[in-house]
């Protein structure tokens, strides 16, 4: 029996995340583990948008910022849980996509770029500002989630890192799985043909501004997720969360792994977001080294680097 | 009244350095059809490198006009390594090669500048002149001043030079101009030096103001181009009006509404132009050629 890309795919990371924890030096890794995780599937999301819809959004951490703050707040003022909160949060998240969305995906190019930029930005100014609700530049508490109890009620006992690195590495593999998914049916279809040209596409009856907003508002439920579990795993939020660079961040490891692919994207996640943290001696020249990174990939691989390495290993012909 | 004058002059100031680095958008966008996202790092390397060479006991002039040639080899650079070689890409890979430029740009000042505002003394020293029951600073006529300069010299040097007609030439029709013999290539690294070296002037002129640091640049290059798409994307009369209306406009928001919202009034007229104007005030309706 051959197994499909898809199920290739799924498997490989399911392996990973199961089989890294074998070679963790320290509890430390858990965490970057689970940071990469989290990055993943807000950039997983990004994947559907960037590299299947060809629709850039450079403010998709405002929908990160949502999904992060929601976990803070409707427990605190409306009394939810923090897992029903970040629910609710991907909901808002997914209507503000929508009403942002409709306007600004008319837009192409340059003009969708700085629109959705201003979004985001807007958001963050929101968060940083209105420190009445919000805690202000300093952030805010994140109730506990109880998870790691209930599990521990089952008889599984694990530390804090070590939950979150399961957990994290669970939604990443649903994640993926329901974009690649997304990939083969219909609505991927329509998307991938609109991509590659959107008058092409609407004569063979494809409804352009819809399909562009499906995407739109599923990677903002992405990446609210994704901020979600980063609220419910730190146990705090800051304005950060939802500002200009952790956007840019996120689309430079969408790109960086290369756009168009769930693997390579979530590679992209994982190289920029483990960096960092592994040479923290050259702390002073990360954004230095980020810069640097975008530009080259960009210049030399244009399809990122795990697409291109695959046509490098199958011969340059292929 | 004295109040909505203070207001007005400030905002004219800022407005002045939007419309400068608006500009700097225009030339590089006409020229190239790329929207360079580093443009305000022109600015940020403009004051920060007359800082460093005023300090190293250069005269302020010679320092300033050290740092606005020094920029405009920079933009140079920027144009050949990491532009040029990523000709025809799609625009995606453009925003995400000129922020990271921007971003690269940002990292080495911190590196090498540190971390801390800068400031060199104002030109014609920090007395404020009285107009109309309002102040303002000599260093604002300074850059009020300059920015108009900047534009009647730019508007000779479009409509009277060879040189000028050529870069208006590519930026109408790049393969016609290549056809007439206008060499393409000279002209976009001329109209990368050209950009930079105004951005870096914008710089010169307001540090005494607003101080400089190493992360000043994306702010400045956000609002810059907000003013740009607000007169029109590519129109340098938009540029100016552009730039001076959101200065205004960011001026009497700090004023009458929330000074922390203050920056918050780009963002507002970038998403209001886009969804009820999107050729903006001087710009011309485009439509796409499949």
């Amino acid at each position: 029996m051959r197994l499909s890309t898809k199920a290739v795919t799924l498997l490989v990371l399911s392996l990973v995340i199961a089989v890294a924890p074998l070679f963790f030096p320290s509890t430390f890794y858990y965490r970057v583990g689970s940071l990469i995780f989290i990055n993943g599937l807000a950039v997983t999301g990004l994947v559907i948008l960037i590299g299947y819809a060809g629709q850039i959004s450079l403010g998709h951490a405002g929908f990160f910022g949502i999904g992060a703050y929601a976990c803070a707040l409707a427990p605190a003022h409306l009394g939810l849980h923090p897992v029903l909160a970040a629910v609710l949060g991907a909901v808002l998240s997914g209507v503000v996509a929508y009403v942002v969305g409709k306007p600004i995906l008319r837009l192409k190019g340059y003009y969708l770029a700085v629109a959705s930029l201003g979004f985001g930005v807007l958001v963050a100014m929101v968060l940083a500002n209105e420190a009445w609700l919000t805690g202000g530049p300093d952030g805010i508490a994140v109730a506990d989630p109880g998870l790691r109890a209930l599990l521990r009620g089952f008889g599984v006992d694990l530390s804090n890192a070590q939950f979150w690195y399961g957990f994290c590495g669970l939604v990443l593999v649903l994640g993926a799985w329901l974009a690649l998914n997304l990939y083969h049916s219909p609505t991927g279809r329509a998307l991938r043909a609109l991509h590659g040209s959107e008058v092409a596409a609407r004569t063979v009856g494809v409804d352009v501004a819809r399909y562009k907003l499906n995407a739109f508002v599923i990677s903002a439920v992405y990446a609210s997720v994704a901020g979600s579990l980063l609220a419910l795993q730190n146990r705090l939020v800051t304005p950060d969360m939802a500002g200009f660079m952790h956007s840019i961040e996120m689309v430079t490891m969408t790109v960086l792994g290369g756009a168009a692919s769930v693997p390579g994207a979530i590679l992209g996640a994982a190289i920029l977001t483990a960096l960092p943290q592994v040479l923290t001696v050259f702390q002073e020249y990360e954004q230095l080294m980020l810069g640097l990174v975008m530009m080259l990939v960009m210049i030399f691989m244009r399809q990122g680097l795990l697409p291109s390495l695959a046509r490098l290993l199958r011969g340059r012909g292929g | 009244m004295p109040e909505l004058m203070q207001f007005l002059m400030s905002g004219v100031t800022v407005g002045a350095v939007y419309a400068l680095v608006a500009l700097g958008f225009t030339i590089i966008y006409n020229a190239s059809d790329v929207v360079n996202f580093a443009q305000g790092e022109f600015v940020m390397l403009g004051g920060m490198m007359t800082v460093f060479g005023y300090a190293a006991g250069l005269p302020l002039p010679v320092a300033a006009l050290v740092a606005i040639l020094a920029t405009a080899a920079i933009g140079v650079a920027l144009n050949k390594l990491a532009i040029e070689p990523a000709r025809g890409a799609p625009v995606v890979s453009l925003i995400i090669i000129t922020i990271g430029a921007s971003i690269f740009i940002r990292g080495v000042s911190q590196v090498v500048f540190g971390k801390q505002l800068h400031r060199f003394p104002a030109f014609s020293g920090d007395a404020p002149i009285p107009v109309l029951g309002a102040t303002i600073l000599p260093q604002s006529l300074w850059v009020i001043a300059g920015a108009l300069a900047i534009f009647v010299g730019l508007w000779l040097f479009f409509t009277r030079t060879l040189t000028g007609r050529a870069v208006l030439a590519t930026a109408n029709n790049r393969m016609a101009a290549q056809l007439v013999g206008i060499n393409t290539r000279y002209v976009m690294s001329l109209s990368f030096a050209l950009s930079a070296a105004i951005g870096a002037l914008a710089g010169v002129l307001v540090t005494p103001i607003t101080l400089v640091s190493y992360d000043i640049g994306i702010s400045l290059a956000l609002k810059g181009f907000a003013a740009a798409m607000l007169g029109g994307m590519g129109n340098p009369k938009g540029a100016l009006a552009g730039g001076l209306l959101l200065g205004l406009m960011e001026a009497l928001t700090a004023g009458y509404i929330s000074s922390q919202y203050k920056d918050a009034a780009a963002f507002v007229v970038i998403l209001g132009v886009l969804f009820f104007m999107p050729q903006g005030l001087f710009g011309t309706k485009t439509t796409e050629r499949v």
